[in-house]
């Protein structure tokens, strides 16, 4: 039987040694009105032959990035990714290990984590990170729930910039503690700052803004978050790891506590997962953070090493007083974004941020140029931008992929008031020429359109 | 394993120095200042290693010698499922028709993608003996999340929300149980185990009343062993007006045999991870898929896949009962592609022998080590056992050692000090992938240490000898948190 | 190992009655022994108040949280802020620079249901 070595001469051999007759004897102990006695209705068994072509089967009916030309992102961007990386995540030692329990055989993941909540601490300009949540959504939800434990009030801001199933997460995460969530409208496309203060009240354990905001657009991070604290409330930064070679760093701007997506980090867009969850704070905070923590230290022979540490937040020693319920995390993808830094280094992860931002305004002005093709907001933006467009973007794009073309994102399907905008995104992934097709394209497909 | 101390990424490397180069900027490019605000950008660059290609590889490649992992050696790590992971679901997961679709692409440009999860949905729903489910929870803790919410909004929907607050979680629960329950706004009852390590039915006649919420139980439980009063259980939470929480964690030891919606409960959620073979990458991704029954179906997050009537797979997002969403997009997909090749290399009589063969190598184990450690629960039991310590803590020699000593083996040590009901707690899970071999050599080394024990104590306190650090001072770690390296310069 | 001078609770917390209705409170020797290296101590705010038997701070060692638990009833007056950067205070000297804070009693006369110090030492031999 497939992945299973026993024969059948070591399975008698092994029942002999137990004292019985068959492995059936093994399941006797459960009630015959729980047994299941019928066949489980699945497919029969494939041989490996057969199953590889079968997966390949359905991942042809897929339309994939390599393959097509993508200028989605909201939230998942196709980027550049060096050679190197594919083949150093895959070693089996990282793959098929698990939670670094025994801390004497894991520490290479261990120190690998540590890495990693380094990097992010870099990147955020925050003292301290934990070793990853399940991705920038649940990461937004963690963070909320810290602002209202410390600050024991009941109401989390979430600016409307926020990406909107981010705030459906945040909002599912707090309902069933009865805390609340309140969505603070935008104007031009960043928060608006009377709204703001019309909503920071004692209530308000905090605001969730998001850098670049959903839209693409740059918020103004300092005022808002000196109105959040004159409030008392945490000031919490959603933030794109990558943009962070050029942005301001949450830190910069005095951010309690700076969460984000790490998939531009070398993780591949993978249909929405497996990503993962980053989540930095101040060191005041540290007890309030959830997850795993990795500290270095010293053996018995003053060696460095490193252990999973803090642990009396965590679930497996507080219980139902834990910080989170969290336990099994995404450290793989967590290890991708760490090799992914440490390949592209200092200089590359500025230059991946810097054509992005050129690209994408140069993608800017060439669609602005094709009429039925209206900027939607003129507040200065990163990678992405939002365009209204005179038709349905949903038609629009099914139209784009006969060509090839993954189109922007149709922002109908969050709320209607979105209604024909279209998120565009342009990473140093795309090319010139794949820019001026995409112009070309749609000019042509307007100009069919209007026929 | 190297034994060398691996200097960390940021001692390595050299101003300047380069690993990768992007193409050259192709488009015109305009002064950055023009483009972003300046009171928008950044001041410094972050301090990020500058290291070549190949001192980051070599740096990778070292460290990860410094893991043990299933590839390496045995792992029986109780209530872990270290199973092999075959490497067939890794190249499925890594064809560009999964790894590189996006998740916001047309549903007519990723209809393979979703016809993948709307049949791994019915699998696990074959497998669970429930109808609905959902794949969005990433990880176990998370589907423990999910179901919870949707039993309170189940109970919110009938109006019993402000008064069934009581989750009910038996004494040998996984810490994740009880976390859960409070991030519900639940309070836990714990219910106490019998003489046998099943739950309490007395006790839990008494702990159940009109606040129940729920009940979170696995079964087989953390102690490995099987509650015969499942149906009662089950009987006796339901006429309270309560629902029923399946920790899958466990799953491993009943594929094909019993099913958690046949046994009364309501939500179960599988660890992928754990029970369908996919890779736990040192803590994760995981996969926390949930079924339930129809009651709770209209509450599952959204999106649900859907298969239309014109056989095209779709994204449900219309579901006005729906509890909200529990992650972005659709769950950790690459893992679903993982656990769905293996789900069809076995197929259902393969699913069944994982089971027979996961049971079989327990109670081989456990059979073979009861003379040498002290057995609380000294009856069958299903994919994993508990020993306790307690005969070698009278040399002096605590668990800890004993789990420190096996790593001097070259095997993972069981998980130990859980379930927390047991003194000294060894707690060991072989699965089916192991052979023979491997699961004598395993004996032999658990005998080696019971006689080091009441022979040379010593030996074993002061174990490992042979890994690339000693014992590590925790409480150092905790008392002076150094929990990142920083630039010398901010110091 | 148990002063004389002290009283206690069955939580293993002691009291000391100082001047008037002060109290000082911190954890047993037999206490810190069981917790083990104490990492982190989480102390009351000052003037909170408590009811005997509250829970009014929590102990961390590496492996396991303890509440530690108002034997009395009161008002927090005065914590131990030493604690905040030397836990091990508590594991060093749990009689003296380990306390944890001080209550202001607001019934001396509930101090006579705490245990002396033979009668502790009773209750941890058993």
């Amino acid at each position: 039987m497939k992945y299973i070595p026993t024969t059948p001469e070591e399975e008698a051999k092994m029942l002999a040694e137990i004292g019985i007759n068959s492995i059936e004897e093994l399941f006797e102990d459960i009630p015959e009105e729980v047994r299941f006695r019928g066949r489980l209705n699945l497919p029969e068994a494939m041989s490996e032959a057969e199953l590889i072509k079968h997966m390949r089967e359905l991942a042809s009916r897929n339309a994939d990035l390599e393959t097509y030309t993508c200028f989605m992102g909201g939230g998942v961007y196709d980027r550049l990714v060096p050679a190197a990386l594919a083949k150093l995540v895959g070693r089996a030692e990282f793959v098929t290990t698990y939670t670094p329990y025994q801390a004497e055989v894991s520490q290479g993941v261990l120190q690998s984590i540590y890495e990693f909540q380094s990097l992010i601490c870099l990147l955020t300009g925050l003292d301290v990170a934990n070793a990853s949540v399940y991705d920038g959504a649940t990461a937004c939800a963690e963070a909320a729930l810290m602002a209202c434990a410390h600050t024991r009030r009941n109401t989390i801001l979430l600016a409307e910039g926020l990406h909107p199933e981010y705030r459906l997460v945040v909002e599912t995460y707090l309902r069933p503690q009865g805390l609340t969530t309140i969505t603070v409208p935008m104007r031009n496309g960043r928060l608006d700052m009377e709204a703001l203060r019309d909503h920071l009240s004692k209530d308000a354990a905090g605001l969730i803004i998001q850098q670049p905001n959903f839209f693409g657009c740059l918020e103004e991070v300092d005022p808002v978050g000196q109105a959040v604290h004159e409030a008392g409330g945490l000031y919490i930064a959603c933030v794109d790891p990558v943009s962070l070679a050029v942005l301001k760093s949450p830190g910069g701007y005095n951010a309690d506590i700076a969460v984000g997506e790490g998939q531009p980090l070398g993780n591949a867009p993978g249909f929405g997962g497996p990503h993962v969850g980053f989540m930095a704070t101040k060191k005041e905070l540290i007890r309030r953070l959830p997850g795993r923590i990795v500290g270095a230290t010293v053996d018995t022979e003053g060696r460095r090493g490193y252990v999973l540490t803090l642990q009396a937040r965590e679930q497996h020693i507080r219980r139902e007083r834990a910080t989170s319920n969290i336990c099994s995390n995404q450290a793989l993808n967590a290890l991708t974004a760490a090799i992914f830094l440490a390949l592209v280094g200092r200089q590359g992860l500025k230059d991946i941020a810097v054509q992005s931002l050129q690209k994408a305004h140069y993608a800017y002005r060439r669609l602005c140029e094709l009429p039925g093709f209206e900027p939607v907001f003129d507040a200065p933006f990163f990678q992405e931008f939002t365009l209204a467009v005179d038709q349905d973007v949903e038609k629009l794009n099914e139209l784009l992929l006969k060509e090839k073309i993954i189109g922007g994102l149709p922002l109908s399907r969050f709320d209607s008031r979105y209604k024909n905008w279209a998120l565009f995104c342009v990473t140093e992934a795309r090319t010139r020429e794949e820019i001026d097709r995409l112009v070309t394209v749609l000019g042509r497909l307007r100009r069919r359109e209007l026929t | 394993m190297t034994q060398q101390g691996v200097p960390l990424l940021f001692e390595k490397g050299a101003p300047g120095r380069r690993g990768y180069i992007l193409p050259d900027l192709d488009v015109p490019a305009e002064p950055i200042e023009d483009l972003v605000p300046a009171e928008l950008l950044r001041e410094e660059d972050p301090a990020l290693p500058e290291m070549s290609e190949l001192e980051v590889v070599r740096h990778y490649v070292n460290l990860s010698r410094r893991n043990h992992a299933v590839d390496v050696g045995f792992y029986p790590l109780g209530s872990c499922t270290m199973k092999y992971n075959p490497k067939v679901n890794e190249l499925a997961a890594a064809l560009p028709g999964f790894a590189r679709i996006h998740p916001y692409q047309p549903e007519s440009s990723v209809q393979g993608a979703l016809e993948l999860m709307w049949l791994l949905q019915q699998y696990l729903c074959e497998i669970s003996g429930l109808p609905y489910a959902s794949l969005q929870p990433a990880a176990g803790a998370h589907g423990e999340l999910t179901g919870l919410m949707m039993i309170m909004a189940y109970h919110k929907a009938r109006g019993e929300d402000k008064q069934r607050t009581e989750v009910l979680i038996p004494d040998s629960g996984h810490g994740t149980n009880p976390a859960t329950a409070a991030m519900c706004g639940c309070r836990v009852v714990t219910v106490p185990s019998d003489e046998r390590g099943g739950m309490d039915i007395e006790i839990l006649r008494k702990s159940v009343s009109e606040k129940t919420a729920a009940l979170m139980l696995t079964n087989p439980n953390t102690l490995g062993l099987f509650d015969e009063n499942i149906k009662q259980i089950a009987d006796i939470v339901h006429e309270a007006g309560g629902l029923l929480y399946y920790d899958g964690a466990n799953a491993n030891a009943i594929l094909g045999i019993s099913r958690a919606g046949d046994m009364g409960f309501d939500v179960v959620h599988y660890n992928l991870h754990k029970t369908f073979s996919t890779p736990h990458g040192g803590g994760g991704p995981g996969a926390g898929p949930v079924a339930v029954t129809e009651k709770l179906a209209p509450y599952l997050p959204v999106p649900v896949v859907v298969k239309k009537e014109d056989g095209q797979y779709a994204l449900d997002y219309d579901r006005p009962h729906s509890i909200g969403s529990v992650k972005a997009f659709y769950g950790n997909f690459g893992v679903l592609v993982k656990a769905y090749t293996y789900i069809r290399a076995l197929g259902p009589n393969g699913l069944r022998r994982v089971s027979e063969i996961a049971v079989l190598n327990a109670n081989y184990l456990m059979h073979k080590l009861k003379p040498y450690y002290d057995l609380p629960y000294n009856r069958t039991c299903k994919h994993e056992f508990v020993l306790s310590g307690n005969r070698q803590k009278q040399h002096g020699v605590r668990t800890l050692d004993i789990a420190k000593r096996l790593l001097d083996h070259g095997i993972h040590a069981p998980t130990v000090y859980f379930p927390l009901i047991v003194d000294e707690a060894i707690m060991i899970e072989p699965t089916e992938t192991e052979s023979l071999e491997t699961l004598d050599a395993f004996v032999e080394a658990m005998i080696s240490i019971a006689h080091e024990a009441e022979n040379d104590p010593e030996v074993v306190k002061g174990a490992p000898h042979t890994t690339v650090v000693g014992r590590l001072d925790e409480t150092r770690a905790a008392r002076q948190p150094d929990l990142a390296w920083r630039p010398p310069a901010s110091d | 190992m148990y002063p004389s001078e002290l009283r206690y609770s069955e939580e293993h917390e002691w009291l000391k009655l100082e001047d008037g209705n002060r109290a000082r409170i911190g954890i047993t020797e037999f206490a810190q022994k069981e917790l083990g290296d104490v990492v982190f101590v989480e102390l009351p705010e000052e003037g909170t108040v408590v009811n005997a038997g509250d829970s009014f701070a929590v102990v961390e060692s590496v492996k396991a949280v303890s509440d530690i638990y108002a034997p009395v009833s009161g008002k927090v007056v005065e914590v131990n802020d030493a604690l905040n950067d030397s836990p091990e205070l508590i594991n060093e000297d749990p009689y003296g620079e380990g306390w944890i804070a001080v209550i202001e009693v607001s019934d001396v006369a509930e101090i006579d249901s705490l245990l002396t110090a033979e009668q502790y030492q009773q209750l941890v031999e058993e």
